[in-house]
């Protein structure tokens, strides 16, 4: 069966982690998997730029890095999973990251969320909201 | 005669491992959702399995992108646990039980299922969070386990069609095993979730309900549901929901439904939880 990637495009706010997105993100994937250990998490805490220049990565990857810019990340081949390795060794949730990328603070996100979370309507289909 | 006398499906929620391992399951915020697992915890206790194939996905803590399996089976006599960025849970390893694991992954092989076997594996919280909401916080988890990683972070994800055969497929095979043992199956994650991107925080909680429905009651045709439809109905990482097709495959064409329970939210997550047994048990 041939692949349909392009199937997802259509997803508003959403970055379908494809096989081809892994194969352009696999150096940030593995710099994030290094965060295992107590050991790599104070070597990159202690020089942030120093530890991403042992990866392979692009220098926008290592901005977006730097920058803690996750949707920058999820652009460039990051997934999610990965990336929750550099967020949980400073000790943030999910939600606290994930907030950042939306619209939202993390005050209004957690307030969303306890109101029973987003609402799938009108977050069906860029078409739909003007935005393809 | 070994044979499957039970399927549970539940979340997998990282946050409810922190909750568990920090004493909070009693705060505001956390007790609603421990609630639904109180009826649980007793059913297992009377209803207890000699091993749980337990279907989870690894979310990039044992397995990077430099290996990614499709399906695989643990056959080690003991799995560790993950550091997920903030060192180890603080729970018992979990036991597996090499014996019916090979004997499971030899059969899978041969009816066409190609598995990964892993001889090593830790095990993260995909599928610790649900030891811990069936059984708390003993010192010793009471079930050996069989871990059943299956892909569901890289698109292409496999097919719906394909995880509910498997299940069929596991069924077959754990009713070949020379040895009388008790077998739960496990399927965990979902359900409407996505934490990504600007549309994080997705639930659909009446979507939830439905799947619910329809997989105890018409799972032949949920096994046809487009992977795409997971994406836009129930967020990106609603798709985690085919691994409880594998769970249902493997409880034969009818079910009875001892418990059901649904909890918005846990962290970004709509909390889903089922123990289901084949109604010719």
């Amino acid at each position: 069966m041939k692949p349909n990637f392009d199937q997802f495009k259509d997803i508003p706010g959403t970055t379908i982690f494809t096989i081809e997105k892994a194969r352009e993100g696999f150096q940030l994937n593995e710099f994030c998997m290094s965060l295992r250990t107590q050991e790599n998490r104070d070597r990159f805490h202690a020089d942030e730029r120093k530890y991403l220049d042992e990866w392979e990565m692009t220098e926008e990857q290592k901005k977006a890095v730097l920058d803690r810019d996750f949707q920058r990340m999820l652009d460039l081949g990051g997934n999610v999973y990965f990336l929750s390795k550099i967020f949980a060794a400073e000790g943030l949730s999910y939600v606290q990251a994930v907030s950042t990328m939306t619209d939202m603070n993390v005050q209004e996100y957690q307030a969303m969320m306890l109101a029973g979370g987003r609402s799938p309507d009108g977050w069906r289909s860029k078409k739909e909201r003007g935005e393809a | 005669m070994a044979k499957i006398t039970a399927g549970i499906a539940t979340s997998h929620v990282p946050a409810v491992g922190h909750a568990v391992d920090s004493g909070r399951t009693q705060d505001d915020y956390w007790k609603p959702m421990f609630d639904g697992y109180e009826f649980s915890k007793k059913w297992i206790a009377e209803n207890p399995a000699d091993v749980a194939i337990i279907v989870y996905n690894d979310h990039a803590s044992y397995f990077g992108m430099d290996i990614m399996p499709t399906f695989a089976m643990g056959i080690a006599e003991k799995f560790n646990i993950c550091d997920e960025g903030y060192g180890p849970r603080p729970i018992p390893v979990v036991e597996g039980h090499a014996e019916l694991a090979t004997h499971l992954a030899a059969s899978l092989i041969l009816d066409d299922f190609d598995m990964t076997v892993l001889n090593k594996l830790d095990v993260d919280h995909g599928l610790t969070v649900p030891l811990s909401l069936m059984y708390g916080t003993p010192d010793k988890w009471p079930t050996k386990v069989i871990p059943l990683p299956v892909n569901v972070v890289m698109n292409p994800q496999p097919s719906g069609e394909r995880c509910f055969s498997l299940g069929k497929a596991i069924k077959d095979a754990v009713e070949q095993f020379d040895g009388d043992l008790k077998v739960h199956i496990w399927g965990t994650g979902g359900m409407s979730h996505q934490i990504q991107g600007a549309r994080a925080g997705l639930i659909n909680l009446p979507w939830d309900i439905q799947f619910m429905d329809d997989l105890i009651n018409d799972p032949e045709t949920l096994q046809y549901k487009p992977h795409l439809e997971y994406m836009v109905e129930a967020g990106s990482e609603g798709v985690e929901l085919i691994m409880w097709l594998i769970m249902r495959g493997a409880l034969g064409d009818k079910v009875n439904e001892v418990h059901r329970f649904n909890h918005v939210p846990a962290s970004n997550t709509s909390v889903g939880h089922l123990i289901l047994t084949p109604k010719d048990n």
